[in-house]
């Protein structure tokens, strides 16, 4: 295949072509619904319509009776299978109620998508059609959807734990500062927004298919999983099979952006059944299926309060949320607000500090990890206040900020929330973006079209942000009663032939880990990179692994790389010295030979170490043959990516369209290994956090039926709906971990959703608009209008 | 997303395809592009036990000039209508409109008559042709007939076409006046929450997409440029005789708004 691009020798901080292409473009890859594999039941899932109902009576003698049934069961048949229900990793704190959550419901239905009876058939048609034959009675119950009324308990959606409260949890170091701060306010700010419901909608839906082993007792289970590792642990505890008797394999995994960061039912079920069966049985979800059964995203009330003195600069922020838990706890449903929680005072110097949540169950899919995870919801608020504030004391959004950024020479920067940030230098990212957008220009303009009573107004919106990647210290996490660790393991070989092998356990989706890691490894060893592989995302070859998610695999696995290739070089380079009859001291590693400084002519080429190495006929005493390293690498941080974003809309105010026009994103995450890797990251981000703004919206009615499960009605925009988005970098390493890097896979989701909701605000402030949901669909908008409108009608009369 | 199953047959011409619609009766569904029916069927919303595929029948794909009109069977693409140029000089509204369908996939599957066939009240062709005041040449057993568009519509999804008749042949008048086509969407892919045809062509006809359960002619808007009122003023008719529907895009209210102020930019364009 022959590839046209920059010429790139792949060293770090070069836009080497992704090594993941060709295959994915060619067809090649391979993902689960793809494998072959003789012999497999497919298995249906029978899904509650209702959202809260009790299961009266359920009869499968019909489907059993159908063409092509090998089997089917009813939640009550398949109780015994497990030893655990599936799990939820993070109770946040020690009272938390955790309801019982089954692969399949017995007696009762909490979301409309539950799952209540499988069939098994020889084929997916067999079994998808016997699914009619099902027949369930169900007692509807009322449903429960706004989060608010949940809270009145009037219907309970568990009744077993009492209330729809599942969880508070609070952040408050210094209440009487928080106090005070507001008691002496020269102004306050008080905004309530709501962060709707998404739908993650990874281009490759679930899929899983569990192989029995015809020896050994084993079963290797394949699945479209973003976390293999912790996959294989929490299977293992669900069905009672020992750990090690599992292998889970993720082969190619078409996306994820959290909804495959979890532990589901029909995983579970799958293994439960070939167990049972003594077959390979296999499920693939359906689009609807993952509209409703895998997990949605965001899902939450804020309320943020702002305490500013008379030049604007803020000494407090209060925040309230309620968080949408859904009908049950995934994964790590709970701790979704606690990863923005430390984050509500954003880029900016605020001393005082409040942060309360308290999650709550409705009878709605469950939430979890969706792109950006609790820092875009952080973002949003706080970025929202920071305009409100702008408005209020009628100066530019762009000044207000900068009179309240973090100063460059307080980094390491101890914030009120207690996080520590290891860097940062705001002010050039604003500058940048400022001048990016053309700022001051767009600003006259927009006063001319104002005062010319155009139909087509324009807005501006920043979004300024700061994140947390690199999850996680593994301390950190024991303090937020997290149940795992934070680290990452990394192995890195030589190969007799000269050629590297690297092992991670970091399990790429779609990012582009094989293309990054062999840059490291091709950087520091002075190898080709396409002489380094990478084994990853199976836990029969890379039994060690935290997997990805958070924006950690750079900055955790990244650096693991890092260090085993420095520990690799460590022990050539005492071969190669001992070969050469040098000192270590002497030698230097340059363009892939160990020379020995000021006489280049003496040199070892490190394929030919790794050849001594494997034969170990002449290796140093007591050294063991072999040239590899293994690392598990715990960070003692966060890392702490920044920018500024800037949106520029207008807005049609007869229809209430918006249009985006212009948008710039100037981020820094740091070193970056491969900068085309972070612009494709940058621009997919972008359009998920402007598809919060202004499309994407999973709606529910008020019986809590989901009247978005198609792509017809749920809008994910495309490349049409965007413009072409100007990008700018500053570089401000990362003092945390030892190659400078931060983290970029969520950076444009989080910063974006809040510079287009501010650019259509900042629109519509003229027209008396100031307050406006997400979506900004043109309904909303001209609605928002149109009240204003009246209001100013009234306010004449 | 499973089809329920079903016998499949294929038609060789349209002759076959009616005869084998007598056979089947009501049971029997035309596949042509795909892009209505499938999804349909996938989602168990159709059922038919049988599907006649008309797709190959390739004597029903051409756009030819009929003197004052042009002619276009009923299985051109999409794509074949949009980049047509005798289209694109004598009738460039339908041009125009046709490359305004779905995406660039479904242009190249879809065709001009399954979309009228249809009849989908969100669908911008069959409005076009509304405006343009065109006719719908039908074959059954017993030979052709024409049906004129404003007779063809009849309600939600039901058209004038009987269980045994197939859709052959779209004529339109040649119309190289002013015209203009409104669609208002929220992605480029997307039906029209409103859309609005105009066309000059010695009167200016004006027809709403997505304004009640069948495609719509804006006769009261019509008869008040006929009467010698201004744009605006026309155009702030346009809702009346429409029963819009709501959904997750637009309320009836919103809906009509969108009406008048699409009606008054096409117009505005259209140079009514």
């Amino acid at each position: 295949m022959t590839v046209t691009g920059v010429p790139a020798d792949g060293r770090i901080g070069t836009p080497l072509l992704r090594k993941e292409d060709p295959p994915l473009l060619t067809g090649e890859a391979r993902f689960v619904e793809d494998l072959v594999v003789p012999g497999a039941l497919h298995a249906a899932v029978l899904r509650s319509p209702h959202a809260n109902a009790r299961i009266r009576s359920l009869d499968i003698s019909g489907a059993l009776a159908s063409p092509g049934v090998v089997a089917a069961f009813t939640g009550a048949d398949l109780r015994e299978e497990w030893a655990q229900p599936l799990p939820c990793a993070w109770p946040v704190t020690a009272d938390i109620k955790i309801p019982e959550h089954l692969p399949l419901a017995v007696e009762h239905v909490s979301y409309g998508g539950d799952a209540v009876a499988v069939v098994v058939g020889e084929s997916r048609e067999a079994a998808v059609d016997a699914l009619d034959a099902v027949v369930v009675d169900y007692e509807p119950l009322p449903a429960v959807v706004d989060l608010q009324e949940a809270l009145t308990d009037r219907v309970v959606v568990h009744e077993s734990l009492g209330s729809n409260r599942c969880y508070t949890w609070s952040l408050i170091p210094d209440p009487a500062a928080v106090d005070s701060a507001f008691a002496e306010a020269a102004h306050v700010v008080k905004e309530r927004y709501v962060q709707q419901r998404l739908i993650p909608n990874a281009m490759e839906t679930r899929g899983v298919c569990v192989v029995p082993q015809p020896f050994g007792g084993d079963y290797t289970i394949y699945s479209a999983t973003q976390i293999p590792h912790i996959l294989k642990v929490m299977l293992g505890i669900v069905t009672g099979i020992p750990e090690q008797k599992l292998r889970v394999v993720a082969p190619w995994v078409g996306g994820g952006f959290g909804s495959k960061l979890n532990v589901y039912a029909e995983e579970a079920l799958c293994l439960a059944l070939a167990r049972r069966l003594k077959r390979p049985v296999r499920w693939t979800e359906e689009r609807i299926e993952n509209a409703q059964a895998t997990i949605q995203g965001r899902g939450m009330i804020q309320e943020i309060e702002l305490a500013a003195d008379r030049d604007g600069r803020v000494r407090a922020v209060r925040v309230n949320l309620l968080a949408d838990m859904g009908a049950y706890l995934q994964l790590v449903t709970p701790g979704i607000p606690l990863l923005g929680a430390f984050l509500y005072h954003g880029v900016y110097d605020i001393p005082a500090y409040a942060f309360t949540c308290t999650g709550v169950f409705t009878t709605k899919t469950p939430t979890d990890a969706y792109r950006g995870t609790g820092r875009p919801e952080a973002t949003y608020a706080i970025e929202r206040a920071m305009d409100a504030l702008a408005r209020q004391l009628g100066l530019d959004p762009a000044e207000v900020r900068r009179r309240n950024f973090v100063a460059t020479e307080k980094f390491p920067y101890s914030s009120a929330a207690g996080l520590v940030f290891d860097s940062g230098d705001y002010g050039p990212a604003l500058d940048q973006a400022l001048e990016l957008a053309a700022y001051e220009a767009t600003r006259k303009e927009q006063q001319d079209r104002r005062n010319a009573g155009a139909n087509k107004r324009i807005g501006i919106g920043l979004s300024c942000y700061v994140e947390m990647c690199g999850l996680a210290p593994s301390r950190v996490l024991a303090s937020l009663n997290y149940s795992a660790g934070g680290w990452e393991a990394a192995t890195v070989r030589l190969m007799a032939t000269g050629k590297v092998q690297v092992v991670t356990g970091s399990t790429p989706h779609g990012q582009g880990h094989e293309t990054c890691w062999s840059q490291i490894v091709a950087d520091r060893l002075g190898v080709d990179p396409d002489d380094v592989d990478v084994v990853s995302g199976d836990t029969a070859l890379s039994p060690a692994g935290m997997d990805t998610y958070g924006s950690r695999s750079l900055s955790v696995g990244g650096v693991a790389v890092w260090q085993a290739t420095e520990k690799v070089i460590a022990k050539a380079r005492a071969i190669a010295a001992h070969q050469m009859e040098a000192s270590e001291e002497d030698l230097e590693l340059v363009g892939g030979s160990f020379q020995v400084k000021g006489t280049p002519s003496r040199s070892m080429a490190i394929q030919a170490v790794a050849f001594e190495a494997f034969t170990a006929h002449n290796l140093p005493d007591g050294m063991e043959p072999g040239l590899e390293a293994q690392v598990t690498y715990d960070p003692p941080n966060f890392t702490f990516p920044f920018g500024t974003h800037v949106a520029v809309v207008e807005v049609d105010s007869e229809t209430g369209d918006v249009d985006l026009v212009r948008y710039v994103a100037v981020d820094d995450c740091g070193n970056q290994v491969n900068p085309m890797i972070v612009e494709g990251q940058v621009h997919g981000g972008v359009v998920q956090g402007i598809a919060q703004a202004l499309y994407e919206e999973a709606v529910y009615d008020q019986d809590g039926n989901l009247r978005t499960s198609t792509l017809t009605d749920y809008l994910v925009p495309s490349a049409a709906e965007v413009p072409s988005f100007t990008l700018g970098h500053t570089v401000t390493p990362s003092p945390t971990n030892p190659m400078g890097v931060k983290g970029v896979g969520e950076a444009g989701t989080i910063a974006s959703t809040p510079a287009v909701m501010n650019a259509v605000l900042d629109a519509l402030a003229p027209l008396g608009v100031t307050a406006l949901d997400m979506p900004a669909s043109p309904q909303r908008v001209w609605e928002a209008m149109e009240r204003a409108k009246k209001a100013a009608e009234r306010e004449e009369r | 997303m499973i089809p329920a199953s079903f016998d499949y047959q294929r038609a060789a011409s349209a002759e076959e395809a009616v005869s084998m619609l007598r056979e089947h009766g009501e049971e029997a569904k035309l596949l042509a592009g795909g892009h209505s029916l499938l999804p349909l069927m996938k989602l168990r919303l159709a059922t038919p036990s049988v599907v006649i595929d008309v797709g190959r029948i390739r004597e029903l794909s051409y756009v030819r000039d009929g003197g004052d009109q042009v002619s276009i069977g009923a299985l051109t693409r999409h794509r074949d209508v949009e980049t047509s140029e005798l289209l694109q000089r004598e009738v460039p509204i339908l041009a125009h409109v046709a490359g305004l369908v779905g995406d660039p996939q479904v242009r190249h599957r879809g065709t001009i008559g399954g979309s009228l066939a249809h009849g989908d009240p969100a669908s911008d062709l069959p409005a076009v042709v509304l405006a343009l005041g065109g006719t719908l040449v039908v074959q059954g057993p017993g030979g052709r007939r024409d049906i004129p568009a404003t007779e063809f519509f009849q309600g939600f999804l039901e058209t004038a076409l009987a269980p045994e008749e197939m859709l052959v042949e779209i004529r339109v008048p040649k119309a190289r006046g002013g015209w203009s086509y409104q669609k208002f969407n929220r992605r480029a892919i997307d039906w029209a929450i409103v859309g609005v045809a105009a066309v000059r062509n010695g009167t200016t006809g004006v027809a709403l997409v997505n304004m009640g359960p069948v495609p719509l002619r804006a006769s009261a808007v019509e008869q008040a440029l006929a009467g010698g009122a201004s744009a605006a003023d026309a155009a702030a008719l346009a809702a009346e005789g429409t029963d819009p529907s709501a959904d997750l895009n637009a309320s009836v209210e919103y809906r009509q708004h969108l009406a008048r102020v699409l009606v008054r930019r096409a117009l505005e364009e259209a140079g009514a």
